[in-house]
């Protein structure tokens, strides 16, 4: 497989929002009252996410809803992450001792760049922005969750898809030295999942790598993660380490562990039930004992962004 | 060993409430007791899996007595089986109370379409009459028949570990531990029947081989004897 510089991969970025460019500015601003010195290197440490601690980034309102999220204990505490155990509380304590640096994505299938990148040369040409997402389990419990990152379309463009790109797979790493439950035959390891190539394309799509400022945990799939905020939870892949376009749509872990009950497109809809549990209503978490379930709303609230991607598809055949 | 035997009801009893009283402790936000990020869901679990769990402490009792020799068991059968009726009766209140916030056309809805609730359901009603019968006085006149009555635990066991199975997404560790356990009680039990059936038939043979030595020629009518 070739290896690209990250020099080469920046290229091809030249539609995303020059952050460099924006932090190069300051540093000019600042050289006029005799800190640019500081200034730069400040901007060229910020501009890297780091392995821990807070992160620098805007706050994007137009993506944002307007619900209360819930707070950082009950977000990282309350986790489906199979790879470090099945049990929701799990995660928390399996994952303490991750290793999320070094950590590199490979890229291949229909795309001109393609290769193992290391994931700061993933990250650094994106500027990262804090979103407010619904997050809606398959088990009919949700939450609100102030994510840090950046639109997953960003980056795919910058491996420059070919027209056969028309799906794009994802793959969790493969370590059942640090992720127990891998030992564990429960679903086939290493998870997969995949998104038909304009989804993935979608604004709402969301390359993941921080939590409520900070550096995402890693029971919440440090250190990147996808969030497709339509579709049920398992959709949205932790830990990524591989990224391929493809011409066919994608096998993915669940909807291969059961295919009568989770499909390829896993839409949130409260018309089609899961066939053993209604996704009607669901669980808002946060609100207590007493809190009434809330109706679960098709496409997860987002229909007006999301829905004409579906136009004229059988949901009951493709949920 | 009297002092032994007075005090282990009223441990036992103590020991039964246990979870029900972590669970309080949870609900409470004590200091060191949490019920999680869904607290409904950590109540609903919970109260399902202690009255699993005391269906099958219920159902070791009588294999424990056999093995032992000793009757201490039986005398906390009934405690354990009401205990299990106990947690069945809060999971179902958590359910309808706090799952589905009262709402009975909702539960109806659920218990009708989804089977796991609907076999979880049955289960529940079956235990209902055992609960209500499991006075000495009742024992007393119902004689043979409660004996057969309260068989029904056999049957609520096994849709129980159902409806536990029927709900997992995928990691089916835990309901298959409790199906294991269930086949070994229920095994056992019919083991014995077997070995029991097989000392009846062993002893009429004996019996038809003493009367054979005694008298060759009552054979015939013994044989044909239905």
């Amino acid at each position: 497989m070739r290896k690209i510089s990250p020099a080469d991969a920046r290229i091809t970025s030249s539609q995303v929002t020059p952050y460099e460019t924006y932090l190069s500015r300051r540093a000019l601003l600042a050289g006029a009252v005799g800190i640019a010195a500081a200034g730069r290197f400040g901007g060229a440490a910020r501009a890297a996410v780091p392995a821990q601690g807070a992160l620098s980034y805007t706050r994007d309102a137009k993506y944002s809803v307007a619900d209360q999220p819930n707070t950082f204990g009950d977000i990282s505490t309350y986790n489906n992450y199979y790879e470090f155990g099945t049990d929701k509380a799990d995660p928390a304590k399996n994952a303490r001792n991750f290793r999320t640096r070094p950590w590199s994505v490979t890229v291949g299938g229909a795309a001109d760049v393609t290769g193992t990148f290391h994931l700061e040369d993933i990250l650094k040409p994106h500027p990262l922005e804090e979103r407010i997402y619904r997050f809606r389990c398959v088990e009919a419990w949700s939450m609100v969750v102030p994510w840090v990152g950046f639109p997953l379309g960003d980056l795919l463009r910058r491996f420059k898809p070919t027209s056969n790109a028309k799906y794009v797979q994802f793959k969790t790493l493969y370590d059942p030295q640090q992720m127990p439950g891998e030992r564990v035959p429960v679903l086939t390891w290493p998870y997969t999942e995949g998104l038909r190539i304009d989804e993935a394309m979608h604004p709402l799509s969301m390359m993941v790598v921080g939590l409520y400022g900070k550096v995402l945990p890693n029971q919440n799939g440090a250190p990147l993660r996808l969030i497709v905020p339509w579709k049920y939870g398992f959709k949205s892949i932790k830990a990524v380490v591989g990224i391929h376009f493809m011409a066919d749509e994608p096998g993915t872990t669940w909807a291969g562990a059961a295919p009568g009950e989770y499909g390829f497109f896993a839409n949130v809809n409260p018309a089609v039930p899961h066939p053993r549990w209604s996704q009607a209503t669901e669980r808002r978490l946060g609100g207590g004992l007493f809190a009434p379930r809330i109706a679960t709303l098709p496409y997860n609230g987002y229909a007006d962004q999301v829905a004409s991607l579906y136009r004229g598809m059988d949901l009951r055949k493709y949920f | 060993m009297r002092a032994v035997r007075r005090l282990l009801k009223p441990a036992a009893f103590a020991a039964c409430l246990v979870p029900a009283m972590r669970m309080t402790a949870g609900v409470f936000a004590l200091p060191g007791f949490s019920l999680g990020a869904d607290p409904v869901a950590a109540l609903l679990h919970g109260c399902g899996r202690w009255a699993l769990n005391f269906l099958l402490i219920t159902l070791c009792m009588t294999p424990l007595k056999n093995w032992s020799g000793s009757r201490l068991p039986l005398g906390l059968r009934r405690m354990f089986g009401l205990f299990a009726f106990f947690y069945a009766a809060l999971h179902l209140t958590v359910y309808v109370f706090l799952d589905q916030s009262g709402n009975v056309a909702a539960v109806w809805r659920d218990v009708v379409k989804r089977p796991y609730i609907t076999i979880g359901m049955i289960a529940l009603i079956l235990l209902i009459p055992l609960a209500l019968t499991s006075t000495a006085r009742s024992m007393r006149r119902l004689g043979r028949r409660w004996t057969v009555l309260h068989r029904l635990i056999y049957a609520i066991a096994i849709l129980g570990v159902w409806h536990f199975w029927w709900q997992v997404k995928r990691d089916i560790r835990e309901p298959l531990l409790y199906a294991c356990g269930l086949a070994v009680l229920l095994g056992y039990r019919l083991w014995k029947k077997r070995a029991a059936a097989a000392r009846i038939s062993a002893a009429r043979l004996a019996e038809i081989g003493e009367a054979l030595a005694a008298d060759p020629r009552s054979s015939a009518s013994r044989c044909t004897d239905p």
